[in-house]
Order: C-alpha cells, then sequence, then structure tokens
C-alpha cells in the first residue's frame, strides 16, 4: 500500500494534494447550514448522471418510439418505473436545492469580491439545469410535453431580432415534430452534459482554491471558529447525501412519476394544463399579463421582463459594490426578499389556479 | 513612394490584415457549415389549401371539432344554430391547440386561458391577435374547408 502510494506520489505529487486537504478548514457560524445545499445539489446530480445512463439502455427515441419504449421500461423492465421516477424526482429536487443554495448565497452576498466568477458559473449552472429541465420533459414524448414545448419554444421564438432562427434552431422546423424531438434528446444527453460538466469543473475547482465565504460582518471584524474539512465537514455532508438519498427513494416509490397520454400533435391541449413547478411562476406572470401593454405584446414585455431580471440577477456582483468593499447592501437583500416572495406567491397562485 | 519612407510599417499592416483575415476566414468555414447544417431543410409538401372534414351528419349541434389542415391543427365548431365555422386551432398567444367549450359557448385555449368568440375574435386573457379563419363550403352534405 505505502509503496503503491509512492508509485503515485512520485508522479502526480498525492501529498501536495493531501497537505491541501488537511489543511482546509469551514468556517463556523450561525449561517453554515446553507454551505451544505451545494453539495446536495451536486449530490442530486450525480445520481441524475447514474440514473440517466440507465434510462438510455432502453430509451429510443423518435415520435413513434419514444413514448412506447418509456412505456415498455415502466411496464416490462425490471425496475424500470423506479429508475425514471428516480430520474425525475432527483431532477426536481435538484432544482430545488439549486434554488436554496442560489438564495442562501444570494442573502450572504457570498457573491462578493472574489467570488464573481464562482457566482457567475453558478447562474450559468442554475440555467442549465432548468435547460436540463425543460429538454428532458419532452423526451418521453407525452400530451403534457408536447404542448409545454409548444409553449416553451414558442417563447424563445418571441424573443427580440434572434427570436425566429432561433425558435427554428429548437425545433428542427417551424413546428414541434419527431425532429424536435431528435434535437431535445441531443441537448440532454451530449450538448447540455458537455457543457455542465466544464461548468461544474469552474465552479467547484474555484469553491476549493477560494474556500468557503464567511457572512458579510463589517461591525465586528471578528474571525469565525471552523472545523477541518477533512473528515468532519466530508461526514457531515455524506451524512445529509444519505438522508436525501432516503427521501428521494421515498418520493419514487410511493409517489412514483406518470406517464400520462401519448403526444397527438392533433389535439386540443388539455384543460388544467401546467408546467413544472419550478417554471409555473413565470407562467403564471405570463397568464396574467394583458394581450397588450401600452403597444408591446403582453408575452413579449414579460419576455423581456424575466430575461432582464435574470441577466441582472447574473451580475450582481458587479452591481452590489458596497458588500465587495465590506459594507452591508441593504438594498440588495430587499431585491433577494422581494424576488423569493414574488416567486413564492405566483408559484402558488399558478398552483391554486391550475 | 510613401511606401518606400516606411516599408516595415505597411508591411506589418499588410501581415496583420492578411493574418486576422485568414483567422476570420478560418473561423467561417468552420461555423458556416455547423449553422448550416442546424437550419433544417424546408421540407416541400404540397400546399394544401382544401381538406375534406365530413359529412354535415357527423357533428352534432353545439360542439367543435380539431382536424388536420396540411401539417397544423384546425377547429370546426358546429354553432347551436347548425352553422359551420372553421378556424385555425393554433392559439395566436403561445402555439397551444385551442378547443371548443360548449359551457361558455366560445374557443378556449387550456395553456394560457386565452378566449375567442365563435367568429375567433381574442376576447379575453392573453391573445394578441384572432385566430385565422378559414371558409367553411358545404357540397352534397360534404363539409370543405378551404384557405383563402
Amino acid at each position: 500500500m505505502n509503496r503503491l502510494y509512492q508509485w503515485f506520489d512520485e508522479r502526480v505529487s498525492l501529498s501536495a494534494f493531501i497537505e491541501f486537504i488537511k489543511h482546509k478548514e469551514v468556517p463556523k457560524h450561525r449561517h453554515s447550514v446553507w454551505y451544505y445545499f451545494g453539495g446536495v445539489t451536486l449530490f442530486l446530480f450525480i445520481v441524475q448522471v447514474f440514473s440517466g445512463i440507465l434510462l438510455l439502455f432502453y430509451y429510443r427515441p423518435g415520435a413513434d418510439t419514444a413514448f412506447e419504449s418509456i412505456k415498455f421500461l415502466m411496464t416490462k423492465v425490471q425496475f424500470g418505473w423506479l429508475i425514471r421516477s428516480i430520474h425525475s424526482w432527483s431532477a426536481n429536487l435538484m432544482i430545488l436545492a439549486a434554488f436554496i443554495h442560489m438564495f442562501s448565497v444570494y442573502l450572504t452576498k457570498a457573491y462578493r469580491k472574489p467570488r464573481e466568477i464562482t457566482w457567475i458559473t453558478g447562474m450559468l449552472l442554475f440555467f442549465m439545469a432548468l435547460a436540463f429541465g425543460f429538454s428532458g420533459y419532452l423526451l418521453p414524448w407525452n400530451e403534457l410535453a408536447f404542448f409545454a414545448t409548444k409553449v416553451g419554444t414558442d417563447i424563445a421564438g418571441s424573443v427580440p431580432l434572434i427570436g425566429k432562427p432561433l425558435l427554428v434552431l429548437l425545433r428542427g422546423g417551424d413546428n414541434v415534430t419527431g425532429a424536435t424531438l431528435s434535437r431535445f434528446f441531443g441537448f440532454h444527453v451530449a450538448l447540455f452534459p458537455a457543457i455542465f460538466t466544464v461548468l461544474l469543473g469552474i465552479h467547484l475547482f474555484l469553491v476549493q482554491i477560494q474556500g468557503m465565504s464567511t457572512p458579510l460582518n463589517p461591525k465586528e471584524d471578528k474571525k469565525y471558529d471552523s472545523m477541518p474539512f477533512f473528515p468532519n465537514f466530508v461526514l457531515r455532508d455524506l451524512l445529509l447525501w444519505l438522508i436525501v438519498l432516503n427521501i428521494l427513494a421515498v418520493l419514487a416509490v410511493f409517489f412514483p412519476w406518470e406517464l400520462g397520454v401519448k403526444a397527438d400533435l392533433f389535439a386540443s391541449a388539455p384543460a388544467g394544463i401546467s408546467p413544472e413547478w419550478y417554471f409555473l411562476f413565470m407562467f403564471q406572470v405570463l397568464k396574467m399579463l394583458p394581450s397588450h401593454v401600452w403597444f408591446i405584446e403582453g408575452e413579449v414585455l414579460g419576455i423581456v421582463l424575466f430575461g432582464i431580471a435574470g441577466a441582472l440577477w447574473t451580475v450582481v456582483p458587479f452591481l452590489d459594490k458596497k458588500s465587495s468593499r465590506g459594507q452591508q447592501s441593504r438594498f440588495f437583500t430587499y431585491v433577494g426578499i422581494f424576488a423569493i416572495i414574488f416567486i413564492i406567491v405566483f408559484t402558488i397562485v399558478g398552483w391554486l389556479a391550475s | 513612394m510613401d511606401n518606400q519612407s516606411s516599408p516595415n510599417g505597411t508591411k506589418r499592416d499588410f501581415l496583420k490584415y492578411a493574418l486576422s483575415g485568414g483567422i476570420l476566414a478560418w473561423l467561417a468555414a468552420i461555423f458556416y457549415p455547423i449553422l448550416a447544417y442546424l437550419n433544417p431543410p424546408k421540407v416541400t409538401g404540397a400546399q394544401v389549401t382544401s381538406v375534406k372534414v365530413g359529412k354535415i351528419g357527423d357533428f352534432e349541434n353545439d360542439s367543435g371539432t380539431i382536424f388536420r389542415f396540411g401539417n397544423q391543427p384546425g377547429i370546426l365548431i358546429k354553432t347551436k344554430d347548425g352553422e359551420f365555422k372553421a378556424f385555425s386551432a393554433t392559439c395566436t398567444h403561445l402555439d397551444c391547440t385551442v378547443q371548443y367549450r360548449q359551457d361558455m359557448g366560445l374557443i378556449w385555449c387550456a395553456c394560457h386561458n386565452g378566449r375567442y368568440d365563435l367568429s375567433g375574435r381574442n376576447i379575453a386573457g392573453p391573445p394578441p391577435r384572432p385566430l385565422e379563419a378559414y371558409n367553411v363550403i358545404i357540397k352534397n352534405d360534404e363539409i370543405l374547408v378551404t384557405k383563402s
């Protein structure tokens, strides 16, 4: 064992890595609990990769085969229903964990200098996660997915200037058809994982070299207590991952994900149709906007406003100059709280309405 | 003559433009085929301008039926008075397929609660434009929907 270690150490300098891990510390304070949510998101992503690979062994993309292959998977393949249910539930929990991670980082102003790049890569990962959700949703080729994709790609189509080519690029034509399914399959299992992995690598690398951010505390310049990353924090992390895995298993087994009705290109949208919960607040706002506000189509206005809000949110480290100087920036705290309340309120309204 | 006064400058400029032009052309040679590849070819199906939907007797009063108009959905409505009307069934808001609601006596879109009256006019909710109207021609008991 020792010789094996030496063999590797002489070639890849294991001791430097071990030195790094030995000295890595995690600060302890009353907001430390939020440190765990990034790790939970990562864990659920790993679950997604594994369950996704398993699904690939049976899934057959194509308008005539996709729905049938998932039906086969769920009814004939041993534990097929479980793997699919885990993939769907884990996707939802991952987005929930990412939401919590994002807002906790935002409210503790952990995006401030020198962690701007970590925040931006984190936001890009978050958008990628939503794109994963949107593209994966279509793959079973059921009725809900078909209309969700029509609406979602139509929204992309109403982006000023690049809308139309973007819509054709996404749909593989003017309409949502089997061509769209082929493209979304490519996005979901090849393009997005490739981009996501690179971004995730940068994000995690930065977190490692910069260490954990501590809450802004301009009045008392106190040094926080800390615990060793290994084994103390790692063990806590692993325990939480185990708990999350158990929650996931309970949800997947007792609330198995439905397959629904096969998409019919010539059927009306069913009553009570609504998107996944993480798009629900935007859906609800779009639903409530009138057809025209002033001279702009309500839908275009809504999309442009959400786009601007998302862009501003992504570059917040550069807007919030105060927190980078180590001062409190109450304005940005209020903006964050407003965003949380806005999302929760419109999600509930959308949920009640459907 | 001017060239001789600063031969290095012009030579360098020439190299700069040639090189940067070359790089741009090289990038274009890579990205143009990729972008063109991603743009799907237009499938040139026969342009459908009329479609037979069925016989008068197939439809009840106060009902709506989705039918295929080429590769797009259309909706045929038979009003309470037995009058036939046909529209594109694609909601002008975000592309969902609309349906006839007996209880409302309206055309309704389930996705975002858009409403159209029986002339296809957008009367409530987010749709920005009326539904495209088609012509209904009745020939020997047969219903023909046409697009002008």
